[in-house]
């Protein structure tokens, strides 16, 4: 167009005064097209979804990293579980409202029915003590009339078979995707799909994450797993497994090996949803995984969604599955609940929303600016963004820029249920092992880092400095008086960290006064592992270098790639290092088993990452994880804190602190952090949204064409000089 | 004509095999099979039984590049390079680490690229060429010394500025376009609208400047005072003579890059959750995913050696003196 514009400007024969005069037309054209765009487009031209979306209750989230499994039996991160904890439907489920967290029944009619049993299988009366405890009986039954989301692998003939169970090899060349296989068929659920599903864990070549796990509770898991190891995955459907059993069409029983209260815990996860036969009797057929249609794509269960597009490249789809239970919104909660307007929808069906839509995002600029935009419901708030939606108030506490609350977006902060924590590898000659010397070194430690500082500088204040093993709402935490001694005091009615001065001392306790090492009567120089090399992480580095230079150590960093970095901790070479845990279930076992001697990393290959070992913390790990929660299990949690908060293994870091907005049209919204199926719960006011919107998104057109008008001004200089040069050419 | 094409092919093939090599052995001595299963089987209770069964299901439970518990062929055939390469050649990708069909991914990815990459070529190729064209019309006057000065600080920008400038202005503040994303057929022109100007405008700075060069050389050649001296004006002898003549370099310039539009770009897709291939290949390094690393750099070499061939014909179609033999 430049092209064209220029020659025939140049080419006209004519006075420049004309030629000005025809780019002050020009100009004049680029305003008015401008301001009839903008007559033209009262719309909102930045809108990525579709225009008749508008007005339809979708709820439109992100996800910036590709989940890797949809099959439930395999599905075991965070970005997974927010996808297939609405397709799926364990037994049972957290209660969305109720604090503390409380397992109650989904596909369940009612909680299970536990039987202890001796070695002979004989059922044991009440009161009975943990040993004599050999197995325990879960006896599930299941609502009648549940059905499953209508799918291809269900569809059946007029003649009653299966129509894609026998694909041949044309119709599987032909399919792109799954819809191309039009007709779909449903069944009731039964209990033999949670026993299939249970089989389906143990088969090897499923890869399920908790099978090794399982092996050690469900009775004949390992066996069933050894017996199937070369048969296809659609074989266990015809093998029985000892631990999980049909006992009618909608009550089975699954048997684990003594007595583990945890094991409800497992019941509310995807791992123990159902799967019909029928799905792995379609989807193994031999071409199918070629065409990416496998069931770790395309999930097939009874929840309130179903999968209407799998596209981890660029968006996933749900929709409200037609043929969903009658399941209604909670009719109770926590006292405050009802005032918060939490209870509004009592009682009525779920799920509110027809269809969620998440887009791949995965930068922070686009996504922060499309949900100020209203295209985003929801947003979390990256380190870049923060400071433009958080403001610190007088009295610390934090609340929302004017800019956010006059768009009536609303911030939800909870302390999440996982702790971050520095770790001493206790079989280290210098910070490891139980002696006294070591002891006070890591507590000297303990005191000098200050996690508070960290919280503040690399988190904006978005945690909660640790006291202990156990993250705030889970059971066994002292929310008043629980703080490590060893670190911190109670001062005018609040913890506050011990000076440097104690743990300079501790220091000189333990022989290293002033930080020198006797003996080499240089500073102590120790050794931090870690996987963050790159520039981003150069500030962190030397914070914690910075820490340990208070007490007069040199710490020298270890900076290296992931692979290597496990290495070292699986061999034990690292000295001092980082590491984090999420909680799998609500219940202190879950964390005091990172700490557990028989599950040291470097012994046993387990999670205790620090290798820490102490006989009476084993014994009463073994003590409090079969009990029920009370008074006497609350006792041996704060003794098994005040031993870990002595013997400092672990410097307890912080544990994060989550800060959600969401937009006002956005309601019925509460953390739960052990919940994944919260999206049912959730309800949007659409009107409201469309109205938004609308609002803050009219295009704007002037600079556009003020931009156009200077260009075109800018080329009577250009008009001038080429005439000039012209004129001087022909004379 | 045809025996060089066929001769440049085959010539091809163990090159291939070489990079295929080369991959193999940069991934392994960085990642070893176990540390391809521990990233894949996740953080949380990964058990050596587990890491075993994994490199079972994955074919990662064999040597790397000779297998001397074999005999005979098998020594060679029976290794994770034998078994995870000779597919290639055939363009089986297999499956990821994680289970995907590469083929029907790299499909699925290959357009969305293709839909920003020829655009933005394209019309930078029509822009920088208007504007170089404009600057060697303009030559030795101010005009020209200013478009050099602008040129020089456009290109020593950041790309990076660009889209984050362009993102802020046009999608943010004038909100003339969505900000990021992708849709299928049609519904795409509104997301393609602002990375392509993106793309195009980066690149004027870089593309101007070497396009002024090219039709700098061509001005100062005796045809072109010919064309002047029987008459014709600066114009006519710029559009008629000049730029059918620069076209040569212009031409091999373009068609050396043609077919690794496809590849898309890193940074550009990132930011625009254009589901391309652009980072495909950076999510499977992450991800320590070989199967995804190994074909798409074998790809990329493919794609690169017949961009390098299709250069060579094209310089027979422009130029007649050029003859391939």
């Amino acid at each position: 167009m430049t092209l064209l514009l220029m020659s025939s400007l140049l080419s006209m024969k004519m006075h420049t005064c004309k030629a000005r005069v025809l780019v002050m037309m020009l100009s004049v054209i680029f305003w008015a097209a401008s301001y009839s765009c903008a007559a033209w487009a009262s719309g909102q031209l930045n809108n990525p979804y579709p225009d008749d979306e508008q007005e339809q209750a979708i709820l439109y989230e992100s996800f910036s990293e590709r989940p890797k499994h949809m099959d439930p039996a395999v599905a075991y991160s965070s970005n997974e579980y927010a996808f297939i904890s609405q397709i799926y439907e364990p037994p049972f489920q957290y209660h969305y409202l109720k604090r503390p967290y409380q397992v109650v029944p989904l596909t369940a009619i009612r909680m299970p029915e536990v039987i202890y049993l001796n070695q002979k299988s004989e059922k044991l009366g009440q009161g009975v003590s943990d040993s004599d405890i050999a197995f325990t009986d879960y006896v599930i039954e299941i609502q009648s009339g549940i059905r499953f989301q209508p799918h291809p692998a269900l569809a059946k003939n007029i003649q009653g078979f299966y129509e894609y169970h026998q694909l041949d090899k044309a119709k599987i060349e032909a399919a792109t995707s799954l819809n191309d296989f039009t007709t779909t068929g449903s069944r009731e659920l039964t209990a033999e799909d949670y026993v299939y599903q249970i089989k389906r864990l143990a088969h090897p070549k499923i890869q399920s994450p908790i099978a090794e796990i399982m092996k050690n509770y469900i009775v004949g898991f390992d066996d069933f797993s050894k017996q199937v190891k070369d048969k296809p995955k659609t074989a266990v459907r015809d093998l029985p497994i000892e631990g999980a059993t049909s006992l009618s069409r909608y009550q089975y029983r699954i048997r684990i090996k003594g007595k583990y209260p945890q094991f409800i815990y497992w019941l509310a996860m995807p791992f123990f949803s159902p799967m019909p036969w029928e799905a792995d009797a379609f989807y193994d057929q031999s071409g199918l995984a070629d065409k990416n249609i496998t069931l770790d794509w395309f999930p097939l269960g009874t929840g309130p969604y179903l999968m209407a597009e799998n596209n981890p490249n660029r968006r996933m789809i749900l929709l409200k599955n037609p043929l969903f239970h009658v399941e209604t919104y909670p009719t109770e909660g926590e006292s405050e609940d009802q005032q918060k307007g939490l209870l509004a929808d009592a009682g009525k069906p779920l799920p509110f929303i027809d269809k969620v839509v998440f887009m791949l995002e995965k930068e922070t600029i686009p996504y922060w600016t499309k949900f100020l935009q209203g295209y985003y419901d929801a947003s979390g708030i990256s380190s870049d963004s923060f400071d433009q939606a958080i403001q610190f108030t007088g009295s610390g506490g934090v609340a929302l820029t004017s800019s956010l609350l006059e768009k009536g977006i609303q911030l939800q902060t909870s302390v999440t249920t996982s702790s971050f924590y520095m770790g001493f590898n206790m079989l280290d000659a210098t910070v490891g092992g139980a002696t006294e010397q070591a002891r006070k070194l890591r507590q000297a430690i303990s005191i000098a880092v200050d996690y508070e500082e960290f919280i503040s500088i690399f988190m904006n204040g978005r945690g909660v400095a640790a006291q202990g093993v156990l993250p705030p709402g889970i059971y066994g935490v002292d929310d008043k008086a629980g703080i490590n001694p060893y670190v911190y005091e109670w001062l005018n009615g609040k913890t506050q960290r011990k000076k440097i001065d104690a743990a300079r001392q501790l220091m000189a306790e333990a022989g290293y006064a002033g930080g020198i090492d006797p003996k080499t009567k240089e500073a102590l120089i120790l050794y931090f592992d870690t996987t963050g090399a790159s520039v981003d992480d150069r500030p962190r580095m030397n914070w914690y270098r910075k820490q340990f230079e208070k007490l007069g150590i040199k710490l020298v960093i270890r900076a290296t790639d992931y692979n290597r970095f496990q290495e070292k901790m699986r061999t034990g070479n690292a000295q001092i290092f980082v590491w984090g845990w999420n909680a799998d279930y609500p219940d202190p076992e879950n964390f005091f088993f990172l700490l557990y001697g028989p599950n040291s990393k470097v012994q046993r290959g387990g999670e205790n990452a620090s290798n820490y070992q102490n006989p009476e913390f084993d014994r009463l790990f073994e003590q409090m994880r079969n009990m029920d929660n009370g008074e006497p299990r609350y006792r041996i949690i704060q003794q098994m804190q005040e031993i870990v908060r002595r013997d400092a293994p672990w410097v307890f870091g912080f544990h994060p602190k989550d800060f959600l907005l969401f937009h006002g049209w956005y309601k019925n919204l509460k953390p739960n952090l052990m919940a994944n199926n919260r999206l049912k719960y959730t309800r949007i006011d659409t009107a409201d949204r469309a109205e938004k919107r609308q609002q803050w998104n009219s295009p704007i057109f002037w600079p556009l064409a003020l931009v156009g008008g200077m260009f075109v001004l800018m080329l009577i200089p250009a008009v001038n000089a080429y005439r000039r040069r012209f004129r001087g050419t022909k004379l | 004509m045809t025996q060089y094409i066929i001769r440049r092919l085959l010539y091809s093939l163990p090159l291939l095999m070489g990079v295929n090599i080369l991959t193999f052995v940069l991934f392994f001595v960085v990642n070893s099979p176990d540390d391809m299963a521990r990233m894949q089987l996740g953080q949380k209770h990964v058990t050596g039984q587990s890491i075993a069964n994994w490199k079972q299901q994955h074919g990662y439970d064999m040597p790397l590049l000779w297998n001397s518990d074999r005999e005979g062929t098998k020594k060679v055939t029976d290794t994770i390079f034998y078994q995870k390469s000779v597919g290639l050649f055939l363009f089986r990708f297999g499956v990821s680490d994680s289970g995907r069909n590469i083929g029907a991914d790299i499909k699925e990815r290959a357009w969305p690229s293709l839909a920003v990459a020829l655009p933005t070529l394209l019309i930078g190729l029509l822009v920088n060429i208007c504007f170089a064209l404009m600057m060697v019309l303009f030559r030795n006057s101010y005009l020209e010394h200013g478009g050099i000065v602008l040129c020089v600080i456009l290109m020593s920008i950041s790309s990076l500025f660009y889209i984050i400038g362009g993102q802020f202005f046009i999608g943010k503040v004038l909100r003339l376009v969505p900000i990021s994303g992708y849709d299928d057929g049609l519904a795409a022109l509104k997301f393609l609208i602002l990375p392509v100007l993106i793309g195009v405008f980066s690149g004027i700075g870089s593309g101007v400047r070497w396009y002024r060069t090219l039709f700098l050389e061509e001005v100062e050649k005796d045809y072109v005072r010919t064309a002047r001296a029987k008459g014709l004006s600066e114009t006519q002898t710029l559009f008629q003579h000049v730029l059918p003549n620069a076209m040569i370099p212009i031409l091999t310039g373009v068609v050396v890059v043609l077919p690794l539009l496809f590849m898309g770009s890193l940074i550009m897709e990132s930011f625009f959750s254009i589901p391309g291939l652009g980072n495909y290949t950076i999510d499977a390094i992450n991800m320590q995913d070989f199967a995804i690393v190994r074909a798409m750099v074998f790809l990329g070499s493919v794609l690169y050696v017949i961009g390098l061939l299709l250069t060579d014909i094209s310089y027979t179609l422009v130029d007649p003196r050029v003859r391939l033999s």
